[in-house]
Parts: structure tokens; C-alpha cells; sequence
């Protein structure tokens, strides 16, 4: 044993320093880990930035409506526009057909203003500066023969961290049809080996890849030497794998509960290891209680999803913006790796919203006001707790 | 605050009497019961860290079997803790037996005439003992983190489990070594569940749970501890010393204080 170790994360080794300028798909958080987006960016601020890699997210279906599915879609397309490697899992006899279904990034010029105008910006910002420079030391080249110069050039390739996208417009068909996205059907699996063979070999590609962040090319060019230094985007470190619907009924293996959770606990100890993130949505009311509870423990990020009934007259009357409400999101346990403190947060039920009919949105539940007679507190935002109230005469 | 925070969590697990010459937990097992709401594992955390830190220069050994988080997430929660699991490894006194990966087939012993899985686990904690000077012996603690991820590695071979833990108990009363075991007590709410659970309750010494506020989430109190320490007396009357109290979790650090008296 040496006498010295160097101290050594599964993260250090193979990650070198990400900047945000040169790898946007990957962004630094707390306890030394690193984040990747959901796809949400509202799911992204909630869970304190965004998934940490090496997570496991379990999504507990409603049997009543596929919301799980907006997340699945919004997951799968962020880590295909990062052209991060891909592992589709899905109960259909055709899971690529699925890929023709995800949506797009939104084009700039209908998207809503966030903060994405600003991080746009900046980047044309840093491009202009650089361009400057050259223009203004061009008359000086010729007569310095014999001098290097080096100069920086950032492409910018217009990537963020998280994009917002549009559920009507399909995904161009170039950012999955590549060896790096790969479709298994898991309705005729005879067991659930296959799908773990699968995965661990897919997974196998990221626990030892070096990233390279940036290119040097030397190009000679009269006693000019230019480094370049480009954001190499075909290059992709962080995996994905979807799991849709694991132990749905239409599969064979999904009476085979020990060896269910054997797959999961397997599964959640390789991408641990590896730099890439999991999800697994599950249909939890065809799971036995136990069974639930013991996927609930194994999950490191655990929602479910839940339908909302239609034309409900109390609910209606308790929230505001309820006829534009699909769902609820809850969030019943939040990442909490390389730390103890528990993430307590604002709000554990989420409203899931299509705003204009394209875009996921997810917002804090706004009870309506309350009759200031009553003598009753108003509600802010909070989890529905389905506190009676009467109905305010104001509405926001 | 320091002071009266070592007390309550201390006098609930029976560490609060820490001196070169007394074994840490008295060999005594230990049972931490937690749910998918409020993790339990703080407890093993602090444990671990009074078990190492406390007192200087002593030969606690803690043997830890991980089967629910890999090295790296314990050595950065217990550094910011004050407690460098990486030197304690080095010198002998923290052994990380990393279970993440590693099944525990049962019912093959016979067939490849070798031994395998929960035997093989056992004979390694054995080993370990036995390593160990005589006089040591029972100031090592043995922690499981956590029973119900071991039954999945045993493909739900729960008896086998049990024998395990069993086989484990009986190394604390033959050498006076100590047992800590985390496990979930939301999954065994089923009547074939409970039998385990309760199983393990019976056999431990120390019966700790940690739950959420029956209020609901709150940003300053994280949730309840409920502590059970079941002594025999000398004449065989059973003396239970029960505490209750509420917790907060920081990240070096952990306050702990009796309902309604946040300072």
C-alpha cells in the first residue's frame, strides 16, 4: 500500500474541471457532484439544479393518465440534443418508433423570455469581443514577421444546460438515428437479464471515458500559430438510460419480483459508478406494497405523477388556474448524495401545465384566496392538502 | 449546545460513557428503523464518528458493510463531520466492505462445495475479528448499512438473512463486539413482512426510530427520534430506558433537542 494516496472520487478521475463554457450540458453542484438537466427546467430549479450523475430517478405512474410520459419525452430529448449516448428501454414492440414523438428544442423566436435570452447573449457577447481583437491586430500581422501569436476562438455552439421544448414539433430525425442511441423492447424478454446485460454493458462506456472538452489544432499559417480550442460536440460523457414502464404487466418478467429488485439495485450501483443518469418510471399500483416500498428506497430522486379529474367543482374552487392544470407532479425524495442534510422543500406537489399547448411547465399550487371574513389564513403556494375554504371573490 | 447534544443522542444509543477501557456500544446491538420519508442514516454517521473520533488513541474498529452507498458518499459526509475515513481506513481502524455490487446467492453452498454469499460474508467478518488482538476484540462494531438492500442481494431469501444477523449476534456475546443495523420499517408493513421486522426487534438491544414530524416537512426540525434501550438487570428484570426527541441535520453537524425546546 502506498504511503501517500491520492484521494480519488469517481468523478475526478474521468472529469476533468467542466466549465460552463465549454461543456453546458454539465454544471457543478453541491458536495462535489455534477448536474445534468431533465429536460424540465422547472423540475431542474427544484431539485436544486438539475439530476446529480450517478442518480437513480423513479417516477411513479398514474394508471390513469401517461404524464410520466412528458418527463420521459423532455429526459430522453435533452440528453439526445447534448447527443449524449442513449439506452431506451420500453415495453412496446417498437420502442424506436417512440423517438419520432420526442420533442424539439423551441426556436428562439417563440420561446417564452427566461433566462436562456440572457445566457444567449452573453455567449454572441464573448464571440463579438474576440472578433474585435482580431480585426484590430490584422494591420499589425505582416509587419511582425517571426512573432506567435496566440489566439483564442470560442465557437459558439449555441448549447445550454436546458432547453425548453416544444411538444409539438418532433425531434429532427439526425440527433437519433446515430450508433449512440440504442432501443430495447422489454415486452418478450424472458427475464430480466437481458435488460440488465444491456444496461451494464452500456454503462460500461462511461465509467472509464476520458472527455475531451477541447481540440488543438496547429495550423500552419506564415509564421502565424493558432490554437484553437473548440467545444467538441460530437463528444458526448454523460449517459442516459429511460426505463419506461419496468414491471408492466404486458411483460413477462414483471411477476418476477425479487429479481425486479435485483435489477434495480444492480442498475443503481453501475450508473453510481458510472457518469450518467437512470430513470425508471414503473406503474406503482400494480406493484405490491411492499414491493413499492422497497423500489421507493431504492430510488435516489422518487416522484410520482397523478391525474387530475376533470371538472371538479371543489378542486376548482380551491386552486387558481385549475382548468389549465393536466396533473400534479409530487416530489417525495430529492438526490442527497455525498450528504446527509435532507433537501426540505417549498413545495412537494407540483402543478403540471401545457402552456400553449406545447410546453411543459411546472408550477407551486396557488390556493385560491380566502374570504377574509372567515377569519381563515390565505393560502400561498403549498401542497394540496385540500384545506376547506371558501371560494374568494378574487381570483389571480 | 455541543455538549447536551452528545447527551441525547449518546444516552439514547448507550454511548455515554466513551473511555479507553469500556467497548463503545457495551456489545450490544443496535437497531436503527427509518422510512422512505426521513432517513435514518445520520444515526449511523454520528455513531461512526463518535466511534472513531471520540476518544483519542483507542482501538475501536468499525467494520462496515455497504450495500446502499458507495466510499466516496461516507467519506465526504463524515469528513464534514471532522472525521477522515480515508486515514482511519489506512490505518486499520475503518474497513469499508463494499457490497454495491455483490450478490448473495443462497442455495448454492452445496453445489460448488464452496462457500458463497452470506457464508462467504460471514467468514470475512470472522477473519476480521480474529485479526484482531484478544483483548480488542470487543471494541469492534460491526454496521450494516442497510438489511432490507442485503435481502435483495440474497434474492429475498429472508431466513437466510435472519440466520446471518443471528449468526452476528452471537459473535456479540461471545466476544462483546457490537452490531448496528439500519433497515426500512415502511416495507414490511405486510403480515409476512412484519415477522422479520419484528424478529430483528427482538433480538436487538438498542431500538432506534427515526420518523417525520406528524406535522408534515419543516425546515428546522427534520424529524423524530424514538430510542428503546432494553437492559437485563443482574436478578433478570428488564430495566427500558426510552427517549424522546426531535433532530435537525446540518452538514457537520446534527442538533438534537426535546419537542418545543429549539434554542
Amino acid at each position: 500500500m502506498a504511503a501517500t494516496k491520492t484521494r480519488t472520487s469517481s468523478f475526478s478521475r474521468n472529469l476533468p474541471a467542466a466549465s460552463s463554457a465549454q461543456s453546458p450540458e454539465i454544471k457543478c453542484g453541491p458536495n462535489g457532484t455534477f448536474l445534468v438537466s431533465s429536460g424540465i427546467p422547472d423540475l431542474d430549479k427544484t431539485l436544486g439544479g438539475g439530476i446529480p450523475l450517478g442518480s437513480l430517478v423513479m417516477v411513479m405512474e398514474d394508471s390513469e393518465a401517461p404524464h410520466h410520459m412528458l418527463l420521459l419525452r423532455n429526459f430522453m430529448s435533452q440528453g439526445l440534443v447534448h447527443k449524449q449516448p442513449l439506452l431506451y428501454a420500453s415495453p412496446s414492440k417498437d420502442p424506436r418508433g417512440f423517438l419520432g414523438t420526442l420533442p424539439s428544442p423551441s426556436s428562439p423566436k417563440d420561446d417564452k423570455s427566461r433566462s436562456h435570452d440572457a445566457e444567449q447573449e452573453k455567449g454572441l457577447r464573448i464571440a463579438w469581443q474576440y472578433k474585435k481583437y482580431f480585426g484590430e491586430n490584422q494591420s499589425n500581422l505582416d509587419g511582425q514577421r517571426g512573432m506567435i501569436l496566440f489566439r483564442f476562438i470560442v465557437l459558439y455552439n449555441k448549447q445550454e444546460f436546458s432547453n425548453e421544448f416544444d411538444l409539438r414539433r418532433p425531434l429532427d430525425r439526425h440527433f437519433y438515428t446515430g450508433q449512440h442511441v440504442d432501443c430495447i423492447s422489454t415486452k418478450d424478454l424472458p427475464n430480466i437479464a437481458a435488460l440488465q446485460e444491456r444496461c451494464t454493458s452500456f454503462l460500461s462506456q462511461f465509467s472509464r471515458y476520458i472527455c475531451t472538452f477541447f481540440a488543438i489544432d496547429f495550423v500552419g499559417f506564415t509564421n502565424l500559430l493558432i490554437v484553437t480550442f473548440r467545444n467538441d460536440a460530437t463528444v458526448a460523457c454523460t449517459g442516459r438510460i429511460a426505463i419506461q414502464s419496468l414491471c408492466a404487466p404486458q411483460c413477462e418478467s414483471s411477476n418476477m419480483e425479487w429479481e425486479m429488485l435485483s435489477f434495480i439495485r444492480s442498475l443503481k450501483s453501475t450508473v453510481r459508478s458510472a457518469i450518467a443518469v437512470a430513470i425508471i418510471t414503473f406503474p406503482s399500483s400494480l406493484v405490491s406494497a411492499t414491493f413499492c416500498k422497497r423500489w421507493q428506497h431504492l430510488a435516489d430522486c422518487l416522484v410520482s405523477v397523478k391525474a387530475i379529474p376533470d371538472e371538479d367543482k371543489e378542486l376548482a374552487k380551491l386552486l387558481t388556474g385549475y382548468q389549465d392544470i393536466v396533473g400534479f407532479l409530487n416530489i417525495h425524495r430529492v438526490p442527497r448524495i455525498n450528504t446527509q442534510v435532507p433537501a426540505v422543500l417549498e413545495a412537494t406537489t407540483l402543478s403540471i401545465k401545457l402552456q400553449k399547448r406545447r410546453y411543459l411547465v411546472l408550477e407551486c399550487l396557488n390556493q385560491a384566496p380566502v374570504d377574509g371574513s372567515s377569519g381563515s389564513s390565505y393560502g400561498t403556494s403549498g401542497s394540496c392538502s385540500g384545506a376547506s375554504s371558501k371560494s374568494g371573490s378574487l381570483d389571480f | 449546545m455541543d455538549s447536551r447534544a452528545r447527551n441525547l443522542l449518546d444516552e439514547a444509543l448507550g454511548l455515554d460513557q466513551l473511555t479507553q477501557l469500556k467497548p463503545p456500544l457495551g456489545g450490544k446491538a443496535v437497531l436503527i428503523e427509518d422510512c422512505v420519508e426521513t432517513s435514518g442514516s445520520f444515526v449511523l454517521h454520528q455513531l461512526i464518528k463518535r466511534l472513531l473520533t471520540a476518544v483519542p488513541n483507542s482501538s475501536n474498529v468499525v467494520l462496515f458493510l455497504a450495500f446502499a452507498n458507495p466510499f466516496s458518499h461516507y467519506d465526504r459526509i463524515l469528513r464534514k463531520l471532522g472525521c477522515n475515513l480515508g486515514a482511519q481506513r489506512e490505518k486499520g481502524r475503518f474497513i469499508f466492505v463494499d457490497m454495491l455490487n455483490v450478490e448473495c446467492p443462497v442455495g448454492e453452498e452445496g453445489k460448488a462445495g464452496g462457500r458463497s454469499g452470506l457464508f462467504a460474508l460471514f467468514a470475512n467478518i470472522t477473519k476480521v475479528l480474529n485479526a484482531l488482538p484478544e483483548s480488542n476484540r470487543k471494541c469492534l462494531t460491526i454496521v450494516i448499512d442497510d438489511v432490507s438492500l442485503m435481502e435483495v442481494a440474497a434474492h429475498g431469501s429472508s431466513d437466510h438473512v435472519l440466520d446471518f444477523l443471528h449468526y452476528c449476534h452471537t459473535l456479540t456475546s461471545d466476544y462483546g463486539c457490537s452490531l448496528v443495523t439500519l433497515n426500512h420499517e415502511d416495507i414490511y408493513s405486510s403480515m409476512d413482512g412484519l415477522v422479520f421486522l419484528k424478529q430483528m426487534e427482538y433480538a436487538a438491544d438498542v431500538l432506534v426510530k427515526v420518523e417525520p414530524l406528524a406535522t408534515g416537512l419543516a425546515a428546522d426540525v427534520h424529524g423524530q427520534f424514538d430510542g428503546l434501550q432494553m437492559t437485563v438487570l443482574n436478578r433478570g428484570s428488564l430495566n427500558n430506558r426510552m427517549s424522546n426527541f426531535q433532530f435537525r441535520i446540518k452538514e457537520n453537524s446534527v442538533e438534537y433537542f426535546y419537542p418545543g425546546a429549539r434554542a
